[in-house]
């Protein structure tokens, strides 16, 4: 008896060893295999939970839109996995694509992401085209393409778009003898980038001490660029951004911004710029509407209703969001049904309004959420359809599935070695240089 | 007792002309022994095996098989957004890698920033130990709040650092005006970037290697100490000629773990400078090889490239740990 005990105490401890190990190593194999159990309605109370992978705030939560769909549908519950960053989003998205498994019912992915998505991960995901209530022209066109594969698939639904204009300080034009309104700073510079930059040659004439005309050569050249109607890819798909000169010339006047001063020599987003702002060490800066609450966030008080909004030369566009439905995910009939809903035109103006993400359906911007926005930072300025105006104009430009590589290469290893010395030309050799050894595979 | 057929006649060999041996009537207890005695004999033999059997299966599983996946992955082009889609390309990803200046790069900045990291941190290290060494207040607390930073997450401390270390309105730039020191971009220029880098890795290892170094220095016999005293040794040639002698073990061990560190630098330079993230500066100017790794892999998503610069950098580590052997075992000889 004793031994019988002990042995099978032993066993026990074996088994229990051994179920450990495998289990582990089957861990991640058993996630695809389990979708069928909890599909449906099945999960126990009776409710379905929908499940969204998004990155940072998109602002879905804080403008009710998942408690509004709740209370339209009662079996129905929403909840949101959000990961800070985007650099730590996707790759881990593309993993989880790639196999099959540890998906959310629903991706968020960002547009410059969404070419990449677009031709390497279309299998895997849903054709949103063919779902009941999606409407194509509810869309602006380029935007809707840009989810679309070659044989018509339509993979992703935009959230948003950002209509790029310029932002700017009432307080620091004026100081600088420069107009003022809005309609007379647009005039200034129309049409042209390169008249903006004589604009900040101006600027810098008589400018408050300590501050320049704009922010970081990242972002003017970011503006620049994404106006052109080609930019790193052909619309073939061919990488043509050393030999395009829409490229080259961007680069070359954002160079010559920086050499001049003009801008600050920080990068975007990094704590540095963030005390460029709160300090208001410059003047404009190239902003889609988002940007205007991210300045709110980072300014002091005083800095509320000093902005204005004027159109920036010509108009281009900067971030958007478009939502997925991957196969593998456990409700995917309900997750399209969501997804068609949140997307839709009176959703994304409810979006505006709260987070200032701005619509990405030409239709919502007649709405009342839209034309009516009015914003902290820009005091009484009608910022709904000074974006719809510049929504209007943005080009349909190609875009590939490592534009962000090839721009981050040219901001980040490109103009900003301006501002540290470098002439245009070595800058541009050694963001060139670096860009092609990230290309190459 | 006689009438046992087994103990009549010796047992035949296979093929001898004996005959068989007949089966053997046993008591029930006489099997059960029997029985228990195979049980144990089992025992002693797999058991140790069934014990030490789930780290190896965890270690083929997430060690070896990676390994190998790596070594597989590295000998052909394939990317990210694909895995399973492989094209075979030979030695080529490993040839690339000589005349990848990126590379070199990146292993220049991985050598010269281990130097800056390692030499003061040991050398602070072994001060702080010695101090600590002494008859002190409260020297539980010291101790304890040596050990702080290493308990701190990398990202945290990194995030610290970079506000210190800021261009225009860092703590550091702010504090070196005052003693008329330039304004210094830490993130943009070569050494300064490295510098700082190597600070926060200072900042975090020191309090760690200089507890090693106590528990090693409280192990020496006091009474090397009394006799050195009597020779009229003062503290100083007390340090030299008696702890530092006797710490000579201890020292070897914490310089190959603070070699291993350092070659294998990379959660401090990338959360340096977060914007340009992996590539380590708008010049690669504290690029690691860490770093470099992850940049062609995860952000550029060139798994075979990565897997053959991971297998280099393998190599490599194998390299630095044989010298590290050759020095250690002629020191022993030479002691």
């Amino acid at each position: 008896m004793r031994t019988s005990i002990r042995r099978s105490r032993r066993l026990g401890a074996l088994a229990a060893v051994a179920a450990m190990t495998t289990g582990l190593l089957t861990g991640c194999a058993n996630d695809s295999g389990s979708k069928s159990d909890t599909s449906g309605d099945g999960g126990g109370k009776g409710k379905t939970t929908i499940t969204l992978g998004l990155f940072g705030t998109m602002g879905f939560k804080e403008a009710g839109l998942y408690t509004e769909y709740e209370k339209l549908h009662p079996n129905i519950s929403i909840q949101e996995n959000v990961i800070e960053k985007n650099e730590n989003y996707y790759p881990a998205l593309v993993n989880h694509l790639t196999t099959n498994s540890g998906l959310q019912d629903v991706q968020a992915v960002e547009v410059g992401n969404i070419a990449e998505v677009v031709q390497t991960q279309a299998s895997k995901l849903e054709d949103l085209s063919k779902v009941a209530g999606v409407d194509k022209s509810n869309w602006l066109d380029w935007k809707w393409q840009q989810a679309t594969t070659k044989d018509g698939q339509t993979i992703g639904l935009g959230t948003d778009i950002g209509p790029m204009a310029i932002c700017y300080r009432k307080d620091l034009f004026k100081a600088a003898g420069l107009p003022s309104d809005r309609d007379q700073v647009s005039k200034l510079w129309a049409g042209d980038w390169s008249k903006l930059v004589s604009t900040g040659e101006q600027y810098k004439k008589k400018a408050p001490s300590g501050t320049t005309f704009m922010d970081s050569p990242g972002g003017l050249l970011n503006a620049i660029l994404s106006s052109a109607s080609q930019k790193f890819y052909d619309a073939s798909g061919k990488v043509i951004y050393k030999s395009n000169p829409a490229v080259r010339s961007a680069f070359n006047l954002t160079a010559q911004a920086a050499k001049d001063g003009l801008v600050q020599s920080q990068p975007q987003f990094q704590p540095g710029w963030d005390q460029l702002i709160s300090n208001s060490k410059f003047a404009s800066v190239a902003c889609p509407p988002w940007m205007l609450g991210y300045i709110k966030g980072k300014s002091k008080a005083d800095a509320a209703g000093q902005w204005d909004v004027a159109q920036a030369p010509q108009a281009g566009n900067w971030g958007g969001t478009f939502l997925t439905v991957p196969k593998s995910g456990k409700n995917v009939t309900e997750a399209e049904k969501f997804v068609t809903w949140l997307t839709a035109p009176a959703q994304q103006a409810k979006l505006f309004a709260v987070q200032g993400s701005f619509p990405s359906a030409p239709s919502a911007y007649a709405m009342s959420q839209v034309t009516g926005a009015k914003n902290q930072m820009t005091g009484d300025a009608p910022i709904g359809t000074i974006f719809a105006q510049a929504a209007k104009s943005i080009p349909t430009q190609p875009i590939g599935p490592k534009d962000q590589i090839i721009q981050q290469g040219l901001t980040d290893n490109g103009v900003i070695l301006v501002t540290k010395g470098k002439s245009a030309d070595d800058a541009w050799n050694t963001a060139t240089k670096t860009i092609d050894n990230n290309l190459e595979q | 007792m006689a009438t046992r057929h087994d103990t009549a006649a010796p047992l035949a060999k296979e093929g001898g002309a004996a005959p068989a041996r007949p089966e053997v009537v046993r008591t029930t207890d006489e099997r059960r022994r029997a029985r228990m005695s195979r049980r144990w004999q089992r025992d002693m033999r797999w058991s140790p095996y069934a014990f030490v059997s789930p780290f190896f299966l965890l270690f083929v599983a997430f060690g070896l098989f990676p390994l190998i996946y790596t070594g597989w992955a590295s000998l052909h082009t394939v990317e990210l957004t694909a895995p399973t889609d492989m094209k075979w390309a030979g030695l080529h990803n490993y040839t690339r890698i000589f005349d990848d200046d990126f590379f070199w790069n990146a292993a220049k900045n991985t050598l010269t920033m281990g130097i800056i990291s390692t030499v003061p941190q040991l050398a602070m290290a072994m001060g702080l130990a010695h101090i600590l060494n002494y008859k002190l207040r409260a020297s539980t607390f010291f101790r304890v709040v040596m050990l702080a930073p290493y308990a701190t997450s990398i990202a945290a401390a990194s995030l610290v650092f970079v506000l210190l270390f800021g261009r225009d309105y860092g703590m550091i730039n702010w504090a070196l005006h005052f003693v008329g020191g330039g304004h210094i971009d830490w993130q943009n220029d070569k050494w300064p970037s490295q510098i700082a880098v190597s600070s926060i890795v200072v900042w975090r290892w020191t309090g760690y290697n200089a507890l090693i170094y106590l528990a090693a220095m409280q192990a020496v016999p006091q009474d090397l100490y009394e006799s050195a005293a009597l020779d009229g040794a003062n503290r100083w040639q007390q340090f030299f000629h008696v702890t530092l002698p006797q710490l000579r073990p201890t020292i070897l061990f914490t310089c190959v773990v603070s070699t291993i560190g350092a070659s294998q630098l990379f959660g401090e330079p990338l959360m340096f400078d977060a914007n340009k993230g992996a590539s380590g500066g708008a010049e690669h100017q504290f690029q690691t090889l860490g770093l470099y790794l992850y940049e062609q892999g995860w952000v550029n998503q060139h798994l075979g490239r990565a897997s053959a610069i991971a297998w280099t950098m393998f190599l490599i580590l194998i390299v630095i740990g044989i010298v590290n052997y050759v020095i250690s075992r002629r020191l022993r000889e030479s002691s």
